[in-house]
């Protein structure tokens, strides 16, 4: 390995400066006072976790945690997400708590193995976990929520997809013998290959109807007439249950007044083994990659040994910001400039304006290297050196 | 006034080929594109706008959104694993993967190594047929690394076989046969569903006729 430069960060770290920060901190603010509004309480956990515990329970696969030991010898992981974190918490510390518990998060999570560009390995993340509440009013109210935090915060053009891995597993199992065999039709859907799903179940020899309900998945992408369509594939209880799931969850949706931004895609496979129910995915018409997702995980909490259906979802706001475009817009602020001869008429002018609710920077003349240049950072600018104070009149 | 949509595309023979089926498919395009050191051609009359780019990097500018949808050949998904929806085989400049070498070849335990234009690939097709080797890559003219004794074998593209045996080498094993693909930017696919199923669904209709 080289000597770093001194100016170098490790690979997919990033500085955050101040504009950004502004810019960042103003689209947090509002997703925080949406997601607040909705009752959510905001928790933090510590940035190590065990890898035993939550590092193995996450969504995040193994080859993407950033390990490290402690003195003792035990391995331990840089978060990788809140969710499991916050099924610890509510597993542990909030044990006494009854179900359902409400809970919000902002903070940043870490992802190793970032090849390139465009890919952080420290991202901040907002969302919300509601924890023991198996209902569909549960399932819609998370994906309203994350609808309302984005358009609060100030994203106009956006879609939500929707589907279903209950009803994608109900119909893989209704066709096929094996759970290998539903493993490999599910491993493409996850990869978005389309090409290799069709490929695959032409390469099965099924009866000929059969090979038409595994291709007619595919077509599963629209409005909430698919959810017919969806219905007419496949007849078996899991499938139905998913399916009044939906319907029930479009419902909700409809309650809150975001459907025209939800479309429902039963093509949707977030994760290979994680999800349990209902998954959704966040996209903005400005940015290429995914700006939100989530869904139902109703097997997490049994892991931290109180079993519990739980549902969430989480905002990158790395890429929120993104998507708005980065404004790069500073806080108005004033400059009072002085001598030390008029030192306490300037901390008395500064505290006048600081009550007024300004930002004020109180700079003593000595201490500045390029006047025109500081001149230049500020909207306002007050002069208070020379010996006394000028004649009023 | 909406926007073009973005196809990145490989420069050459796959272009022209992809823009043929495009234009049988209906989608109103120039008889020719002139000027061929463009790296962005437009066609607005089918409101479409053509990114050329070398073919291991159409993938990339698809998954940033940098081009809605995009051309690329089955190898090159192989190889950069980006995430993208692959939503049509397209049929067109099909040739396959192969393991290549000299024709007195033999298998050696000592340290065997591999070179090839696509490491990734290459390495996880030894990994699955439970050999380890060592991976050498090159950029180019693959075909020289067993004639000058830089590796025992090759991985690469192979069409017709034309350049393997000018160059004396001998065919191994077949890994997997390409063609090229219509992929998605996973944003646009949602954002901009209605164009691109439109397409996707003429193209396919193309493609089932060459098929027949």
């Amino acid at each position: 390995m080289t000597q770093p430069f001194m100016f170098e960060k490790p690979l997919g770290m990033r500085d955050t400066l101040p504009a950004y920060y502004q810019t960042k901190r103003g689209v947090a603010d509002r997703l925080e006072s949406e997601i607040g509004s909705w009752g959510y309480l905001p928790i933090e956990t510590p940035a190590l976790e065990y890898y035993d515990t939550v590092g193995r329970a996450s969504a995040i696969l193994d080859q993407q945690l950033f390990k490290l030991l402690d003195q003792q010898g035990h391995t331990l992981v840089l978060r990788p997400d809140m969710t499991a974190p916050i099924a610890r918490v509510a597993a542990s510390s909030l044990k006494e708590q009854s179900f359902p518990i409400r809970l919000s998060y902002h903070t940043n999570v870490f992802r190793a193995q970032q090849r390139e560009g465009g890919r952080p390995a420290e991202f901040e993340q907002m969302g919300v976990e509601l924890v023991g509440d198996s209902t569909a009013s549960a399932d819609g109210e998370v994906i309203a929520l994350m609808a309302a935090a984005l358009k609060e915060a100030g994203l106009e053009d956006f879609q939500v997809a929707v589907g279903h891995i209950g009803y994608v597993n109900a119909l893989l199992f209704d066709v096929l013998a094996s759970t290998d065999e539903v493993d490999n039709l599910r491993r493409f859907l996850y990869e978005k290959n389309h090409v290799g799903f069709r490929q695959h179940v032409k390469s099965l020899e099924l009866p000929k109807e059969d090979e038409n309900r595994l291709l007619g998945l595919l077509q599963l992408r629209g409005g909430a007439e698919k959810l017919e369509e969806a219905d007419a594939l496949v007849h078996n209880g899991k499938a139905a249950e998913a399916l009044e799931n939906l319907r029930q969850i479009r419902d909700v949706l409809e309650c809150y007044g975001v459907e025209q931004h939800v479309t429902f895609d039963f093509n949707l496979v977030l994760h290979m083994s994680y999800y349990t129910g209902v998954v959704f995915e966040g996209y903005g018409s400005r940015l290429g990659f995914p700006l939100a997702g989530g869904g139902r995980y109703d097997e997490l909490l049994e892991k931290f040994e109180r079993p519990g259906r739980a549902t969430g979802f989480g905002i990158r706001l790395d890429l929120l910001v993104e998507a708005l475009g980065y404004t790069g817009e500073k806080p108005a602020q004033t400059c009072i400039l002085f001598s030390r001869e008029r030192r306490s008429e300037a901390v008395e002018e500064a505290r006048r304006q600081r009550n007024l609710g300004k930002r004020v920077v109180l700079q003593d003349e000595d201490g500045v290297e390029n006047v025109e240049q500081l001149r230049s950072l500020f909207s306002e600018w007050i002069d208070l050196n020379g010996t006394k104070k000028e004649d009023e009149g | 006034m909406t926007e073009p949509l973005k196809i990145a595309m490989p420069k050459g023979r796959i272009f022209e080929e992809a823009v043929e089926l495009l234009r049988r498919a209906g989608f109103s395009l120039p008889p020719e594109f002139d000027d061929s050191r463009k790296l962005i051609v437009d066609a607005p009359d089918a409101d479409m706008r053509f990114i050329l780019a070398k073919p291991m990097d159409v993938p990339t500018y698809v998954e940033h959104g940098v081009a809605d949808i995009g051309v690329a050949g089955k190898d090159t998904m192989i190889e950069e694993e980006r995430d993208v929806h692959e939503v049509l085989d397209l049929g067109i400049s099909p040739c396959y993967m192969a393991v290549a070498g000299l024709p007195e070849y033999e298998k050696t335990d000592i340290n065997p190594k591999v070179a090839s234009k696509y490491p990734n690939l290459a390495s996880r097709y030894f990994k699955e047929q439970g050999e380890q080797v060592e991976i050498i890559k090159l950029n180019g003219s693959i075909e020289l690394a067993p004639l000058v004794g830089l590796a025992d074998r090759i991985v690469d593209i192979v069409s017709s076989g034309q350049t393997l045996k000018e160059n004396g080498l001998v065919e191994l094993e077949t890994i997997v046969s390409i063609t090229s693909r219509l992929i998605v930017n996973p944003v646009s696919y949602r954002m901009k569903d209605s164009r691109i199923d439109d397409i996707a669904v003429r193209l396919a209709e193309v493609v089932e006729e060459d098929v027949r």
